[in-house]
């Protein structure tokens, strides 16, 4: 009996384990045909630059991907993610360029007045906000009984125009550099800060990694996110709060993504651009479906997600450092993408 | 037709044998239709009556035997070669496309057309005859699928076969949602169609059903052909030990239930749609059935004490709660409800085992509140054991599952949450006779320890048999309650409809 029970747990496609191997295993060899490809053309794609370019790229979609993925496992959708980036990027922004009046009636920066305090206020406001559009998000998917697509469509719409507002439709450069501008910095180059062993915001990355698999795996919030998912009549039968759960994924949603905008302000040089992470959503939405989420709810793992987000971004850089034109790697990056969902289906065929 | 052709089987099927990795969903059956001929197919779910209607329809291929139709090899490769040849099938769940009219489901695929034109007066002509074939001569053949009742759904999917001319027709559980006076109405159908020569194969749990319309019964258990014979001439006792494969001498347990304190009370309730007016007292220990038709407002019943439908007036008290109901809150007051719709209500297909059996409580299964997947499985596994439900272990998908055990699942779902009142809306629909025995048997012990049970059955003999106490709904109004001594079946029909024809 025993026996049957552990055969079934290697081979159902729920498991998830074996699911994330097939990934990572398609990773690996994504990643060797460009070693080989980029050597060939006289370059080095597993230089430690390289390797660190490659985590530093995928870091935004991969932490907006977190919340992506809890959305998406309890069935529904965000469009709005990429507004969402670009939201906290202008927030971060704004905050970091705001002037107050000094003692001698000259305005003053208030990063310049306040250097530690504004920074954590900037990064405190830009998540902050997003999350509250998360909320937004969730609160109209849920009281109004709309369809995610919809309501992420306009809000989408809504929170860029947003973010564009609050620039004043320009670019905002804050006077003062910070932490905040070096959130992105290679540190495997740079000898003054090789003791962090990885950019901050692939650390950051991490702890929203673990954070996020412990509440999906071992919480009640998170077997209820799935059970929403995978069928909401019966979760509501069997007592779940279906309506609060939802609230929760749109809020995690835009508070991943805030914290995707901190990434993505440092990554862009400081600089507020609220036009800024337009279509990110798309590689977000990509990166979940390859990492083995299913639209129709239910199914889905952040490891996944993280495995797509590497998958399309060594396909970016890899086509890029060969020489493939702009047009090749877009029909390529999503010739892959519904690749990994036939093969998906195929598994799951066979094995059910 | 040729005269030789009578005695030539319409289908027969040799040694079909399948299997699906190590599992062997077929190991050899046997069986043959005449033309004009019903066959009734029984077996207990899992005895791998699905798995041969996929056979059948080209949905997937045997792994070794042969089948004839009309004394030629018959290998459908796929389900529209199947329908091409003849074989034409009406599944459980209904294939209709509902935002499509009546006739364009009827014709779906030989749509009649002028060049690249789909020709209407011609598709309405031929849908209107095929309508009238099997007896909705006055439905609207421009009405949308999704407009009509389950009944008239399931006639025009069988009229879809009829507008195919096709030569076997096969009827999964085909009563499985109707109405007493549906049922009638299908039996006419499938009289008719047999005088047309074409052959049936009627599959159902329901005994009384097979007794009523077919010619001769197969009976499959673990993949294999274990009996067949002529219906008329074999007594239903016979049936079921074949199918069990061993003598069933009593379907429903009685222990010894001591009615105790009323547990759950609902004073004059009325919903939004339906019920209209109800009132009930149910005591612990008791085993209390709802009677009606359906569509009589038994399940809007169910909901609106669960909290599921809105309360319009009245009142619904739980031992001493009364105030606003929601599912969350029932289950605090230990209260469980086991959904009639399975599929789309009662569990959540794609999940394992264990997440549907924990998902009311998820509470005790481990520290600070966590939820551990070992303690979850690990809770599940006396259930498996106890009921028991046949599986491969808590972690299976539930969509593996036979219907019997899935349904043993939402049940169970009750137990683990410890419920003092269970609510159960026809919790045997669509399953096979050894998991409802199993089911059956759970009830008596649960109502001798002390449980309260209110129960929803369309099927008499099982109310009759498993309740103390049984209420008739009739359009959306419920009956005073009385002890199962004073109904019979007749009398429970009469109170049913009784209300209707005033």
């Amino acid at each position: 009996m025993s026996d049957g029970v552990k055969r079934v747990r290697q081979l159902s496609p729920h498991s998830g384990w074996g699911n994330l191997l097939g990934r990572f295993l398609a990773l690996i060899v994504v990643f060797t045909f460009f070693a080989i490809y980029v050597k060939s053309t006289g370059g080095d794609f597993c230089s430690a630059r390289n390797l660190e370019n490659i985590l530093r790229q995928s870091c935004v979609y991969a932490t907006a991907g977190i919340g992506m993925t809890m959305i998406i496992i309890s069935a529904g959708i965000d469009l709005s993610a990429g507004s969402l980036i670009a939201l906290s990027v202008v927030t971060v922004a704004h905050v970091m360029n705001l002037e107050v009046a000094g003692a001698d009636g000259q305005t003053q920066s208030l990063a310049a007045l306040h250097p530690t305090l504004t920074p954590l206020l900037a990064a405190g406001a830009g998540i902050l906000i997003s999350t509250l559009a998360g909320l937004i998000n969730g609160s109209l998917v849920v009281g109004l009984r709309l369809v995610p697509f919809i309501v992420t469509l306009g809000t989408m719409g809504m929170i860029r125009g947003l973010g564009k507002g609050i620039a004043n439709e320009r670019d905002i450069y804050p006077p003062e550099e910070s932490w905040l501008n070096t959130v992105m910095d290679p540190v495997f180059t740079n000898p003054a800060r090789s003791w962090q062993l990885l950019p901050t915001g692939v650390w950051m990355l991490l702890a929203g990694v673990l954070v996020a698999s412990f509440i999906l795996r071992y919480t009640r919030l998170g077997r209820h996110i799935f059970a929403v998912g995978s069928n909401e009549e019966t979760a509501r039968l069997c007592g779940v709060p279906v309506g609060r759960t939802k609230l929760f994924v749109y809020m995690a949603g835009g508070f991943f993504a805030g914290v995707a905008g901190l990434m993505q302000f440092s990554y862009i040089s400081g600089v507020g651009q609220p036009t800024t992470a337009v279509m990110y959503e798309l590689f977000i939405i990509a990166a979940v479906i390859i990492g083995g989420a299913s639209f129709s709810g239910g199914e889905g793992s952040i490891l996944g997600t993280i495995i797509g987000a590497l998958l399309i971004t060594i396909l970016y850089m890899g086509g890029q450092q060969v020489g493939w034109p702009k047009w090749v790697q877009e029909m390529v990056i999503g010739g892959i993408i519904i690749v990994a969902v036939a093969i998906d289906r195929l598994r799951h065929r066979k094995l059910t | 037709m040729p005269d030789s052709s009578a005695t030539v089987p319409r289908l027969e099927m040799r040694r079909v044998c399948r299997s699906f990795g190590a599992t062997k969903a077929l190991r050899g059956v046997d069986l043959s239709v005449q033309p004009g001929e019903v066959m009734a197919l029984i077996g207990e779910n899992g005895a791998g009556k699905s798995t041969l209607m996929k056979i059948l329809s080209g949905a997937i291929q045997p792994d070794d035997g042969k089948m004839f139709l009309d004394g030629a090899d018959y290998v459908p490769g796929n389900p529209l070669h199947a329908r091409q040849s003849g074989v034409a099938m009406i599944y459980q769940e209904l294939a209709l496309a509902p935002h499509l009219s009546v006739m364009e489901n009827i014709l779906l695929g030989i749509e009649p057309t002028r060049g690249p034109l789909l020709r209407w007066t011609e598709m309405k002509r031929r849908a209107t005859e095929a309508l009238a074939e099997v007896g909705l001569a006055d439905l609207a053949p421009e009405i949308e699928v999704r407009r009509l009742s389950i009944a008239q759904q399931q006639l025009v999917e069988i009229a879809r076969a009829v507008a195919l001319d096709c030569r076997v027709l096969v009827l999964d559980e085909p009563t499985s949602s109707l109405t007493s006076k549906d049922i009638e109405k299908l039996f006419a159908l499938i009289r008719r169609l047999k005088a047309k020569n074409i052959s049936i194969i009627y599959i159902s749990h329901f005994l009384e059903e097979v007794q009523a319309i077919s010619d001769r019964f197969t009976v499959l258990r673990d993949g294999e052909t274990v009996g067949h014979g002529v219906t008329k001439e074999t007594r239903n006792e016979q049936i079921i030990a074949m199918m069990v494969g061993r003598q069933m001498d009593d379907l429903y347990p009685r222990s010894t239930r001591t009615a105790g304190e009323v547990i759950l009370e609902v004073n004059d309730l009325a919903g939004f749609t339906k019920p209209q007016s109800a009132s009930l007292q149910l005591r612990r220990g008791e085993v209390l059935g709802i009677s009606g038709l359906v569509g009589a407002g038994r399940t809007e019943l169910m909901r609106v004490i669960f909290g599921l439908n809105r309360v319009k007036s009245g009142e619904v008290r739980v031992a001493n709660f009364s105030g606003r109901a929601t599912p969350q809150r029932r289950w605090a007051q230990r209260v469980g409800l086991v959904s009639e719709d399975r599929k789309s209500e009662g569990l959540a297909l794609g999940l394992s085992i264990a997440d549907n059996l924990t998902m009311s409580r998820l509470t005790g299964l481990g520290p600070i509140g966590l939820v551990l997947p070992s303690r979850q499985r690990a809770a599940c596994q006396p259930w498996i054991e106890k009921i028991p439900i046949k599986c491969q272990g808590p972690a299976q998908r539930i969509s593996g599952l036979s219907g019997g055990n899935q349904q043993k699942v939402a049940i169970a779902r009750l137990l683990h949450a410890d419920v003092d009142v269970l609510l159960l809306d026809e919790p045997t629909r669509g399953i096979d006779v050894g998991s409802k025995a199993q089911i059956y048997q759970l009830i008596d012990e649960l109502a001798a320890r002390g449980k309260a049970v209110l129960m929803i059955s369309s099927y008499l003999p099982e109310l009759l048999g498993t309740c103390d106490r049984i209420a008739v709904m009739s359009r959306g109004r419920l009956s005073e309650a009385r002890a199962v001594a004073e109904w019979d079946e007749h009398s429970l029909l009469a109170a049913a409809i009784g209300q209707e024809e005033s």
